[in-house]
């Protein structure tokens, strides 16, 4: 076998090693998965009536609301499973398994992989039940197979980058707990951005953030995708956000995994 | 200072011998490490020859785990020429972990695995196949007898269990080299026994083990050859005979029921050294009956009579004191982790 084939074994092994680790302990999942639905069926029977109406398009109220919010929550979805991420790598680090791993003969970044398609497959179970939930509730989207497809595509990229971006945190982290902490202000840019609310109801400063951070445009290709309203050049930019992050963080990553004391 | 050898006839019998041997399994010349300001080791040289156990020993913070980490390439030295294997550690690591097998000091198995997923885990890893992979696990996990608890998930093991699955899984790849980092710290005397066991088997089978361990008796029962580190030095190499004979520990300790009596025993016996207040006088002694016959008779000639009287050979415990200053094992390194 070439380099490149047992790169490629050694990164399944350890995707395995993570799907039994997910499997035997579903708590954490669990717990991933309830987020996104906890925010949805918050923001769309607390606030959903009011901001609804405030959105200014169509009949307005809860209805329209549940549409506007889902793809957000989806992103929700996406922010929750990299924090949960970084946790579970910077305590695979203290692991002595791991440094069991650094003496053996195998691509050494495969232990990274296997966190990072490990969280590909919970953030797609986590946005599955938001999605079905938000179904139940009124979400009506407007798409076709293409664009399901496509919107499944947009998720999954960005969720690639994110979660290089968290096993980097979780690499960084002194402390288990400090890998909790870092991540936390992912969860926060959905509703620093057009998650939750247009940009264009916020104040100047705030909105030029809100506009120009890679949340705002995954989650209008999204809309525009499952809503049937045009995506612009959001597509574009976060196609070029999604790899740019992935990039940098998986160097990042690999090189602090590297790094020897 | 590098290790002494301990008499210039094994040293040219050795150097003979090496020329002859393809290489040996480890060497290591001016071996350095410093963190920051903390020299944890200091010019160290060392040969390991294949197929012996080979034991490195020390008090706690001698560098012991530091020299394994480096071995096993987990931590770059700071100056010298490792090669482990035939290969050098700085510029060929994959060559070397294909090689070696490493059971650190702090078990190294996935807990949220059972024993048998760890070990198909390892199989997966050396590329082994599904059915040869089966096969080794299985057969791993009667060796180490642990076949009664190959499906519990490992966090539920004992610490026993956990060191006997660490070193199954070392050994799932077939390593030429294994290091074994304080293999026996914290197991209950019948565990250690069982590792003990486990490591000697694997010598039968041509393996070569480097062994770190602040237990004297475990060096003595196991080690070909030992190697005394302290403060990130070798101060002694050896056979374990080699080491107990350079140094003189032999004694008899003879106790005396009041001072007049230990008083008529220093004049009756001049080498001996006398200690007034627990009465006793220690008297130099090869450990041979005739020698102690002798030393009795002589006691009873003088009509002294001895209240206690202990022999004492000479074990690594002397030498680790006469040559470090200190008993074998202190405790006074605050835990890791």
């Amino acid at each position: 076998m070439s380099t490149l084939s047992y790169a490629l074994s050694d990164s399944a092994t350890m995707v395995r090693r993570q799907l039994k680790h997910m499997r035997r302990y579903p708590s954490l999942t669990l717990q991933l998965a309830g987020l996104p639905v906890v925010m949805l069926l918050m923001f769309v029977y607390v606030f959903g009536g009011t901001l609804g109406d405030g959105l200014g398009a169509g009949s307005g109220g809860r209805g329209e609301y549940a549409d506007y919010v889902t793809p957000g929550v989806l992103l929700m979805a996406v922010a929750a499973v990299a924090q949960g991420t970084a946790i579970s790598a910077a305590m695979d680090m203290t692991e002595g398994i791991v440094a069991r791993f650094r003496t053996m003969a195998i691509a050494r970044v495969s232990v990274l992989t296997g966190h990072v398609v490990g969280a590909l497959v919970q953030t797609f179970l986590a946005a599955a039940v938001a999605l079905a939930v938000a179904l139940g509730i009124g979400f009506r989207p407007d798409a076709g197979p293409v664009e399901w497809v496509a919107a499944a595509g947009v998720l999954a990229m960005f969720a690639f980058a994110l979660t290089w971006l968290s096993v980097a945190l979780g690499m960084v982290a002194r402390s288990v707990e400090s890998a909790s902490n870092l991540p936390m202000p992912l969860m926060l840019l959905p509703f620093l951005g057009s998650g939750f609310v247009p940009t264009d109801s916020m104040p100047a400063g705030l909105r030029w953030f809100a506009e120009y951070q890679p949340f705002t445009p995954v989650i209008e290709t999204l809309r525009g995708l499952l809503l049937g309203s045009g995506i612009g050049n959001s597509g574009i930019v976060s196609l070029a956000w999604s790899a740019g992050i992935a990039l940098l963080s998986y160097g990042w990553a690999k090189r602090r995994y590297n790094r020897q004391a | 200072m590098t290790a002494n050898p301990i008499s210039s006839a094994t040293a040219t019998a050795a150097d003979a011998a090496r020329r002859n041997r393809p290489q040996p399994a480890l060497s290591v010349t001016g071996l350095r490490k410093s963190y920051g300001d903390h020299v944890v080791l200091d010019g160290v040289d060392l040969t390991v020859a294949e197929g012996t156990i080979f034991s490195l020993l020390g008090p706690n913070g001698a560098g012991k785990t530091t020299m394994v980490q480096i071995l096993s390439t987990l931590v770059r030295p700071d100056a010298g020429e490792i090669r482990v294997a035939g290969h050098d550690v700085a510029r060929q690591p994959d060559e070397v972990r294909a090689a070696i097998g490493v059971t650190g000091q702090f078990s190294a198995v996935d807990r949220l695995l059972t024993g048998e997923e760890n070990l198909l885990l390892m199989a997966d890893l050396h590329h082994l196949g599904r059915r040869a992979g089966r096969r080794r696990a299985e057969e791993l996990l009667e060796r180490f007898d642990l076949v009664a608890v190959a499906r519990k998930i490992a966090a539920t093991y004992s610490g026993g269990m956990r060191r006997r699955l660490d070193l199954a899984m070392t050994l799932v790849g077939d390593p030429r080299i294994i290091f074994l980092d304080e293999p026996t710290t914290g197991l209950d005397p019948r565990s250690r026994r069982d590792v003990w066991q486990n490591i000697r088997t694997l010598v039968a089978g041509g393996v070569t083990v480097f062994l770190t361990t602040q237990y004297l008796d475990e060096a003595d029962h196991l080690a070909d050859r030992i190697a005394l580190l302290d403060r990130g030095k070798l101060v002694a190499e050896g056979t374990p005979d080699e080491l107990k004979r350079r140094i003189p520990g032999g004694h008899v300790r003879l106790q005396f029921a009041d001072a007049g009596e230990l008083d008529l025993a220093a004049h009756a016996l001049d080498a001996a050294v006398r200690d007034d207040d627990a009465l006793t006088l220690r008297v130099p002694h090869d450990g041979g009956v005739h020698a102690l016959r002798a030393l009795l008779a002589r006691l009873d000639d003088a009509s002294i009579e001895v209240a206690n009287l202990t022999v004492h050979t000479p074990d690594l415990d002397d030498v680790f004191f006469a040559l470090t200053g200190k008993a074998g094992t202190d405790h006074e390194k605050e835990p890791v982790r």
